[in-house]
C-alpha cells in the first residue's frame, strides 16, 4: 500500500521537477565540461596519461548522472563518488598494478622516458669526423675549444652548448694569430700547447650537447666527433652497442646482454608474480618476514583482548547507580581517548626512554633495575602493548557501558534467585550478551590494529632492528610499517614500490577476508538487504 | 518469628555492608586506574612548566618552575636553537584545514547517506558493501599514487598542488565516502518514513524533504560526526607530512612530529608545552560532549 503511494508520488515529482531544475543542471554540466575539457587538454599536453584517464572517467560519469533522469539517486552522491574514484579507487588500482612491476630505484622511469636517456650516451669512435683543436679556459675554470676541420671550417665548442661555426674577429672572438687561431675568446684565455696537452681534465670533457653533436679530445693533435653509443631497435626490442656490437635484450625492465652486462637506467616493466615470489622465497627477505608476520598477529590479538578486558572491567565496576562520582571517574578514564594519537605516542616515547624517562628513573630508584624499553626486543614489544592498552581501553569502556545498559536487569534478578554467583552471572549472562553486541567491533579493532601504522612507526620506527636482515626491519615492525620502510625509506637496497605494493596486497587479502567473515558473522548484509 | 526478623535484618545489614565495602574497594581501584590514565598528562603538564627543559632531570613538581618552554614555543626566546617553530601558524593551519574538511565532508556524507537511506536504486546494496570493504585496503601505498596525483594537479592548477592546503583538503575529502556514511544512514533509518511521506503528500521534492524535514532531525548526529571528523583530520599526520613541505605550511601534528626528530631529550620541555596547548581544546570538547559522542558511537556500532 505504502509502496504504491510512494511510486505515484515519485512519478509526480519527476514530472514536476523537470523544467527549471533540469535547465540548471544542464547549465552546470556544461560549465563543468568546459572546465574538465580544459583540464584534460592541459594534462594531455603535459603527458599525464593516467590523470587524463581518471578525469575523463569522472567527467563521463558526472555527465551520465546529471543528464539521465533515471540516475537521479546518484546525484546525491556525485561529489562523494568523484572523490572516491580519485583518491581511493585509483590509488588502489595503481597499487595493484605496481605490485606486478619492478617500480622502484633503478626502475623509476617509464620505457618511453628511459630509451631517450640511454640513447644520449656517446662514445669516442675509432673513425668519425676529426678536428685539430686549441683549448681556452676562463677564470671560473670552464673550458672552450677552437676546432678546425680538414676542410678549413672553424668552430667554437663549449660543454652543454651547441657547437657553432665562428671566424676570428667575429664578435666575442679575438684576432687570429699567424696560424689563423684566435688569441682569445670572450672571457676565456688561450692555453699554450704544452699546458693543454698535459691538462688532466680536458680529455674527459664532452663538448657540445650530449646526444646531439658532441666532440671529445682524443689526442694532443686530434679531437673527434662523439657518436651515439646505444641504438634502440624497436622491431626486436633490443639495443645494440655501436662501440663493440653487443646486443642488449629487454629483460624485465633492464637492457641486458646474454652474458649479463646491463645498461642503466632501467625502466618500469611488468614482472608478473616476481615480487610475490621474491618475498616468499628469498632467504634474506623471508627471515625478518616470518618474525614480522608472527608479531603482526600477536600485537593486534593481545591489544584487542587487553583493551576489551580493561574497558569491560571498568564498565562493569562503575556501571552501578549506587556508585558515587560515577561521572567524574568516567571523565578521568576517558582522557587517553581525547588526546590526538601522535601526541600520546610521542609522550609515551619520552616517558619510556630507557636512559632519561621517568618510568625507568623511578623503577631504578625503587628496584635498582629497569627494562630496556626500545632496546631489548621483548621489552619494546611489551612497551608497545602497554601504550596501546592506554590508548585503546577508553573506546571499549564507552562501547561496553552502552551495551551493558541495554541488558535488562530482570535477567540478573532471575539468575540471583536461582542462586547464581556474581562470577556465574558475568560468565553466563553478561559476557555472552556483550560479545554479541560488540563482537563486530572486536573484529574491527583487530583489523585496525593489524594496520596500526601510526603507533608502531611513531613509537620507535619499528625498532630495535633485526640483526642480519637484508632490508630495514625491526622487532616491533608490522607488515604495514615494513611496507612503509620498503617504499619510502631507502635503506641500502633503495626504494622498492613493487615489493611494497605486493605486500600491501597480501595485507589486504588478510584483512579483507577477516572483514568479510565479520559481515557474515554479524549478518550485516542481511540487514542491508532487508531494508531494500 | 523473632528469629526470622533477626536473620532478615542480619542479612540486610550484611548486604548493605557488603555493598558499602564493594563501593570502597571500587573507589580504591578507580584511584589506581585514574592514576594510570592521567599520569602521562600530568607529566606533560609538569614538563611544560619545567625550566630545565630536559627529559633527564624532570620531576613531577618541577624544581624550577617557569614559563621558559612557552617562551621558546612562541618564539620569544632569541637564543632558542632546537629546530624550527611556527607554533601558532601550525595551529591555525590545522584548525583551518580540519574545519573546511569537516564542513565539506559532512555535506558529502549526509547527502550520500540520504540516497542510501531513502531512495531505492540498483547497486545500492553492492555500493554499501563496497564502501565498507574498500576501507580496509591498506592505503599506505596509495600514498605514492596520491602524491603523484596531487603533483600533477599542481602542474595544471598550482593552487591545488603539492604543498597547498587546498590539495590536502581535496585528498581528505576522498575519505568522506567512508564509514561515516554507514553511521549517518543508520541514524536516518531510525527516523520514521512517515515524515517523508507527509512531505511528499504536500508536493515537496526530495531536496526539500532532505533540507527542511530531515536535516533538523539529524542535528545531533551531525554534531557527533562533525566532531569525530574534525578530530580525525586534526590528528592526521601521514598525509599532511607527505603533501606539505614548507615549514610554515605544516599542520600542528606534522610540525610537532618533525620538531621532535633528533635531540628529543633536549626538546622535551618545548614539545610538552606545544602538545599540551594542541591537545587541550580537543580534550575539553570531548569531555564536555562525552555523552553525545558515546551515544553516537554506540548508535552506529552496537547492535541492539
Amino acid at each position: 500500500m505504502s509502496g504504491l503511494v510512494v511510486d505515484k508520488n515519485k512519478a509526480d515529482r519527476s514530472r514536476k521537477e523537470a523544467p527549471l531544475t533540469r535547465l540548471i543542471f544542464i547549465i552546470l554540466v556544461v560549465v563543468f565540461d568546459i572546465g574538465a575539457f580544459w583540464f584534460i587538454r592541459s594534462a594531455v599536453n603535459l603527458g599525464f596519461t593516467q590523470l587524463v584517464i581518471i578525469i575523463g572517467v569522472i567527467t563521463v560519469m558526472l555527465n551520465l548522472i546529471f543528464l539521465i533522469p533515471k540516475a537521479y539517486p546518484f546525484r546525491w552522491m556525485a561529489a562523494g563518488l568523484s572523490f572516491l574514484i580519485l583518491f581511493t579507487i585509483y590509488p588502489i588500482l595503481f597499487t595493484v598494478y605496481v605490485a606486478f612491476t619492478n617500480y622502484g630505484d633503478g626502475h623509476l622511469l617509464t620505457k618511453e622516458q628511459a630509451i631517450p636517456l640511454i640513447q644520449k650516451v656517446t662514445y669516442l669512435a675509432e673513425g668519425g669526423k676529426s678536428y685539430t683543436w686549441t683549448a681556452y679556459k676562463n677564470d671560473a675554470g670552464a673550458y672552450a675549444l677552437w676546432l678546425t676541420d680538414p676542410d678549413g671550417g672553424t668552430f667554437i665548442a663549449k660543454p652543454g652548448e651547441a657547437i657553432r661555426p665562428a671566424k676570428p674577429g667575429d664578435p666575442g672572438v679575438g684576432e687570429a694569430d699567424s696560424s689563423g687561431i684566435p688569441t682569445s675568446l670572450d672571457g676565456y684565455q688561450r692555453l699554450n700547447g704544452l699546458l693543454a696537452a698535459t691538462d688532466k681534465e680536458l680529455p674527459n670533457i664532452k663538448f657540445g650537447i650530449e646526444g646531439e653533436q658532441g666532440v671529445q679530445i682524443r689526442s694532443p693533435s686530434e679531437a673527434a666527433e662523439l657518436q651515439i653509443r646505444y641504438v634502440y631497435d624497436e622491431a626486436t626490442d633490443t639495443i645494440i652497442d655501436q662501440s663493440n656490437g653487443d646486443v642488449y635484450y629487454n629483460v624485465e625492465g633492464t637492457f641486458t646482454t646474454r652474458d649479463g652486462k646491463t645498461i642503466k637506467p632501467g625502466f618500469r616493466a611488468v614482472v608478473g608474480f616476481k615480487n610475490f615470489v621474491d618475498f616468499t622465497t628469498s632467504p634474506a627477505l623471508r627471515g625478518p618476514l616470518v618474525r614480522i608476520i608472527t608479531w603482526n598477529f600477536i600485537f593486534p590479538t593481545v591489544s584487542v583482548l587487553s583493551t576489551f578486558a580493561l574497558g569491560l572491567a571498568i564498565a562493569i565496576l562503575y556501571n552501578d547507580k549506587d556508585m558515587p562520582f560515577k561521572k567524574v571517574i568516567r571523565s578521568f578514564l576517558l582522557i587517553p581517548y581525547t588526546i590526538p594519537g601522535l601526541i600520546s605516542i610521542i609522550m609515551w616515547r619520552g616517558m619510556l626512554n630507557p636512559e632519561f624517562g621517568v618510568i625507568n628513573r623511578a623503577l631504578e630508584s625503587w628496584f635498582g633495575w629497569a627494562p630496556a624499553w626500545t632496546i631489548e626486543p621483548i621489552w619494546a614489544q611489551t612497551a608497545i602493548l602497554l601504550v596501546n592498552l592506554w590508548l585503546g581501553y577508553p573506546y571499549f569502556m564507552l562501547i561496553t557501558s552502552g551495551a551493558l545498559q541495554s541488558i535488562p536487569s530482570d535477567v540478573y534478578e532471575a539468575a540471583m534467585i536461582d542462586g547464581s554467583s556474581a562470577w556465574q552471572s558475568f560468565r553466563r549472562i553478561t559476557l555472552p550478551l556483550i560479545l554479541v553486541a560488540v563482537g563486530p567491533l572486536l573484529i574491527a579493532s583487530f583489523v585496525y590494529n593489524f594496520n596500526n601504522f601510526n603507533l608502531i612507526y611513531l613509537f620507535i620506527q619499528g625498532g630495535p632492528p633485526i640483526a642480519g636482515a637484508a632490508t630495514q626491519a625491526g622487532h616491533t615492525d608490522i607488515l604495514i610499517s615494513y611496507v612503509y620502510k620498503l617504499a619510502f625509506e631507502s635503506g641500502g637496497r633503495g626504494v622498492q614500490y613493487g615489493l611494497a605494493s605486493a605486500i600491501s596486497i597480501v595485507v589486504f587479502l588478510i584483512v579483507g577476508t577477516i572483514t568479510l567473515f565479520q559481515y557474515r558473522f554479524t549478518n550485516m548484509w542481511e540487514e542491508v538487504s532487508e531494508n531494500a | 518469628m523473632l528469629s526470622v526478623m533477626q536473620s532478615y535484618n542480619d542479612l540486610r545489614s550484611s548486604q548493605k555492608f557488603r555493598k558499602r565495602f564493594s563501593i570502597w574497594v571500587r573507589l580504591f581501584i578507580a584511584l589506581f586506574l585514574i592514576f594510570f590514565s592521567i599520569f602521562p598528562v600530568l607529566w606533560i603538564i609538569s614538563a611544560s612548566f619545567d625550566n630545565s627543559q630536559s627529559l633527564a632531570t624532570q620531576t613531577l613538581i618541577p624544581a624550577n618552575a617557569g614559563l621558559n618552554n612557552y617562551r621558546d614555543l612562541f618564539g620569544l626566546n632569541p637564543d632558542y636553537q632546537f629546530g624550527d617553530l611556527y607554533y601558532w601558524k601550525w595551529v591555525w593551519n590545522s584548525v583551518k584545514v580540519a574545519a573546511i574538511t569537516t564542513v565539506l565532508s559532512i555535506s558529502i556524507t549526509t547527502m550520500a547517506a540520504y540516497a542510501f537511506s531513502r531512495l531505492r536504486f540498483t547497486g545500492r546494496v553492492t555500493m554499501l558493501k563496497g564502501i565498507l570493504l574498500i576501507q580496509v585496503f591498506p592505503n599506505l601505498l596509495a600514498l605514492v599514487a596520491i602524491y603523484l596525483l596531487v603533483f600533477q594537479f599542481g602542474e595544471i592548477i598550482p593552487a591545488i598542488g603539492l604543498n597547498t592546503h587546498a590539495g590536502l583538503i581535496l585528498v581528505y575529502l576522498g575519505g568522506s565516502m567512508g564509514l561515516n556514511i554507514w553511521l549517518m544512514k543508520g541514524f536516518m533509518d531510525t527516523i520514521p518514513r512517515a515524515i517523508d511521506e507527509s512531505g511528499m503528500m504536500d508536493g515537496a521534492t526530495h531536496f526539500q524533504i532532505f533540507w527542511r524535514l530531515l536535516l533538523p532531525l539529524l542535528r545531533p548526529m551531525l554534531v557527533v560526526i562533525g566532531i569525530l571528523s574534525f578530530i580525525g583530520t586534526y590528528g592526521d599526520f601521514i598525509l599532511a607530512r607527505i603533501l606539505l613541505t614548507d615549514v610554515n605550511k605544516y599542520t600542528l601534528m606534522v610540525g610537532l612530529q618533525i620538531f621532535t626528530a633528533g635531540q628529543f631529550d633536549k626538546k622535551w620541555g618545548v614539545f610538552a608545552a606545544g602538545a599540551l596547548i594542541g591537545a587541550l581544546p580537543i580534550l575539553i570538547t570531548y569531555l564536555a560532549l562525552q555523552d553525545q559522542i558515546a551515544g553516537g558511537l554506540t548508535q552506529g556500532a552496537v547492535k541492539e
